[in-house]
């Protein structure tokens, strides 16, 4: 056991999972924001495509931070059917979270391929910033390695850490997370307090969409540093499942998002240590414990009692 | 070009309409109906025709070449062919939509089923006579399928626990597993790409005389009927209905909810498996790994439009095969991505919601979305 995990791959083993997790982390951020709100996207992947190809072609146009912005806005436009649609209008929203899933596929392949068909192009490297002192560990530091590690990392990671804090924090101790709870779990006494329930869930979706935006800008922008057709590969769905086994919580989301990081790059760094292991097999774990999990201590499903329901005033 | 593409629908929906309602007002409410189905499909053309002038493609063309390329020089055959699979997993849908489940683990089941049974034919070829060989591969597809609903069942059952979630984590474990078998130990030695020893093309589902179209496309077809029979004429159909519409009740009048649950959603899952024999039996015979058609979410809007009827899916299904057939074709002649099919599904979806939402203000008869009604707790 001990000589697998030598400090190169445990490095690689961080890194890889960093850079895996971080999407997951941003869309699974913003779909548990949402969920607790009561609204279900399973549009989730669509965000998150739209946010990687504008993210992608602003960060090719302009600079890596505006892409990111770019990435957060697409996502939160996409979310706007769902708004419209699904929040306003009450239309269904797991057949209107579909629908944005396959347009987004075929919108993004179709307006890619007629723009860069022939050019393909790629971005460099995303600039790290080494926290100083910290990025000199080894194992957990990774200044002087080329993938980084936790402490060398581009600032959008660092962002995204702030904003699972910032969140974690607003859900459980202000007003607004406890009008977002209220939402998702009885919107008529949200109601009858005087709070716009459609405005509340309005502005998780939104959140929900940005986030999502911003992991798929990730995606394209930092970890491949290219676009292709499909680059979530069903990522969004995975952070729809990591949003609801985390119940609400902002730091199951960020252990749930790093457990799956590393399941989908384990493989790579334990090819370092020269040990060849299925990728099939170990993505397939993660889903397979929580299976297990739910099979072995099977309690009532944790989602609020309000999730996926439109809000009809004064329906009973 | 499009009206051509979608006008066997009219047709071929009239049927159910006046079966399923009573007599008095029976056009009113299949005009309804068609308006209802027709009107996002119309206007997702559109709306696609606008995105292909914006990309510099010409529409009417496109959706010609598509007509063409799904059509003409005996592609019809593999139009018809692709109806298969789709048709079966529509009505596998039909199932457990009807009872108010989602089941979003298709791609999984579709693919497990038919990485076992690929891996499986090659034992069985040549040791049986053909017949005997598809008879077992069939039956294999849908129980694989079929087991691999039980979980998300169960937990749904007993639980509670989300189904949408549960489905599709095992759909990723299903996808998952079909590789790890492939690649493993029903790997084809002589091959260097990871796949399965394939069955001679000369070997795969015996066609029709005259024509290339395998037999699946006939299993498809009376699978279609007997769902449309199940579902409207028997009580299995009239207790999955009352499920879908409010499960206390259901609880009340005498309905086992837990064991319909199991059973809606397996006998889906054994559609979804058949729905992958048809496929690799009639046109492949072999899995090559990280295959994935991606059928599934294409497939549920239809299901919708058809307003879960199971015969009324068959139009919608036709249209899908001869998007997803001639669709090659006609983006290929465009220069555009080939992609081009999941828009325009996906504009379906969101067409449909509009049409719902004039029908709402215009009273365009019964909705369709709130089919699956979501219950609490």
């Amino acid at each position: 056991m001990s000589e697998i995990f030598t400090t190169d791959v445990l490095t690689a083993l961080l890194a890889g999972g960093i850079l895996a997790g971080v999407p997951l982390l941003f869309a699974a951020l913003g779909e548990m924001v949402a969920e607790r709100a009561g609204v279900l996207n399973i549009g989730l992947e669509g965000y998150m495509l739209m946010g990687a190809y504008v993210g992608f072609v602003t960060a090719y146009h302009t600079n890596t931070f505006l892409g990111f912005l770019g990435g957060a806005a697409a996502g939160a436009a996409v979310s706007l059917i769902m708004v419209v649609l699904c929040i306003r209008l009450g239309l269904d929203q797991i057949v209107v979270g579909i629908a944005i899933t396959l347009a987004a596929e075929g919108a993004t392949a179709l307006i890619f391929d007629s723009q860069f068909a022939e050019s393909r192009p790629t971005l460099g490297a995303t600039e790290r910033i080494d926290i100083p002192g910290l990025s000199q560990i080894p194992v957990v530091g990774g200044g002087d390695t080329s993938d980084g590690s936790v402490f060398s990392q581009p600032p959008i990671v660092y962002i995204g850490l702030a904003i699972v804090v910032g969140t974690a924090w607003t859900m459980r101790r202000t007003h607004w997370g406890l009008n977002i709870r209220a939402a998702g779990d009885k919107p008529s006494a949200l109601d009858a307090a005087g709070v716009s329930v459609l405005g509340t869930r309005t502005w998780a979706t939104l959140f929900c969409g940005a986030m999502a935006g911003m992991g798929g800008a990730y995606l394209s922008i930092t970890a491949a540093g290219l676009f292709e057709d499909f680059i979530t590969q069903g990522r969004g769905f995975i952070a729809i499942v990591l949003a609801m086994l985390a119940r609400g919580k902002g730091a199951w989301v960020l252990i749930g998002a790093f457990v799956f990081g590393i399941s989908l790059s384990i493989s790579d760094a334990l090819q370092i240590a020269g040990v060849d292991i299925s990728t099939d097999l170990v993505f397939m774990l993660p889903f397979v414990t929580v299976i297990a999990v739910l099979v072995v201590f099977g309690r009532r499903s944790y989602l609020p009692a309000a999730l996926a329901l439109p809000y009809v005033r004064g329906a009973r | 070009m499009s009206s051509d593409a979608t006008a066997p629908a009219t047709a071929a929906q009239a049927p159910p309409g006046p079966a399923e309602t009573a007599p008095p007002a029976a056009i009113g409410r299949m005009a309804e109906i068609v308006v209802r189905s027709l009107v996002p499909v119309l206007l997702a053309l559109v709306a696609g025709g606008l995105v292909l002038l914006a990309l510099g493609a010409n529409p009417i063309q496109f959706y010609a070449d598509v007509w063409s390329g799904g059509m003409d020089f005996g592609a019809w055959q593999d139009t018809v062919m692709r109806m298969a699979p789709l048709a079966l997993i529509a009505c596998g849908l039909i199932y457990v939509f009807k009872a108010g489940i989602w089941n979003l683990g298709i791609d999984g089941q579709f693919l497990l089923a038919g990485g076992v049974i690929a891996g499986l034919a090659p034992e069985l070829y040549g040791n049986m006579p053909d017949a005997l060989m598809f008879l077992i591969l069939f039956i294999v597809a849908g129980v694989v399928a079929s087991v691999w609903t039980i979980v998300p069942a169960l937990l749904r059952a007993h639980y509670g626990v989300n189904e949408i979630i549960t489905s599709l984590m095992t759909s990723f474990i299903g996808i998952n597993l079909a590789n790890i078998l492939i690649k493993g130990p029903f790997q084809d030695t002589a091959s260097n790409v990871p796949q399965t020893e394939a069955i001679p093309f000369t070997n795969l589902l015996p066609t029709i005389p005259g024509t290339r179209i395998h037999v699946g496309v006939i299993v498809a077809a009376v699978l279609a009927i007997a769902t449309w029979y199940a579902m409207s004429r028997t009580s299995f159909g009239l207790r999955l209905a009352i499920l879908g519409a409010n499960a206390r009740a259901a609880a009340h009048v005498g309905i086992s909810v837990p064991r319909l649950i199991l059973v809606a959603f397996m006998t889906s899952g054994a559609f979804i498996g058949l729905a992958a024999a048809a496929e690799i039996m009639g046109i492949w015979g072999y899995v090559r790994a990280d295959w994935n058609p991606a059928f599934g979410l294409l497939v549920v809007p239809l299901v919708f439009l058809a307003r879960f009827n199971a015969l009324a899916t068959i139009p919608f299904v036709a249209a899908l095969a001869l998007m997803t057939i001639g669709g090659d074709l006609a983006t290929q002649n465009a220069g555009v991505s080939n992609e081009f099919t999941l828009l325009l599904v996906g504009l379906v979806l969101l067409f449909m919601g509009v049409t719902e939402l004039l029908g709402r203000r215009r009273s365009l008869g019964q909705s369709y979305l709130q089919g699956i009604k979501r219950r609490k707790g």
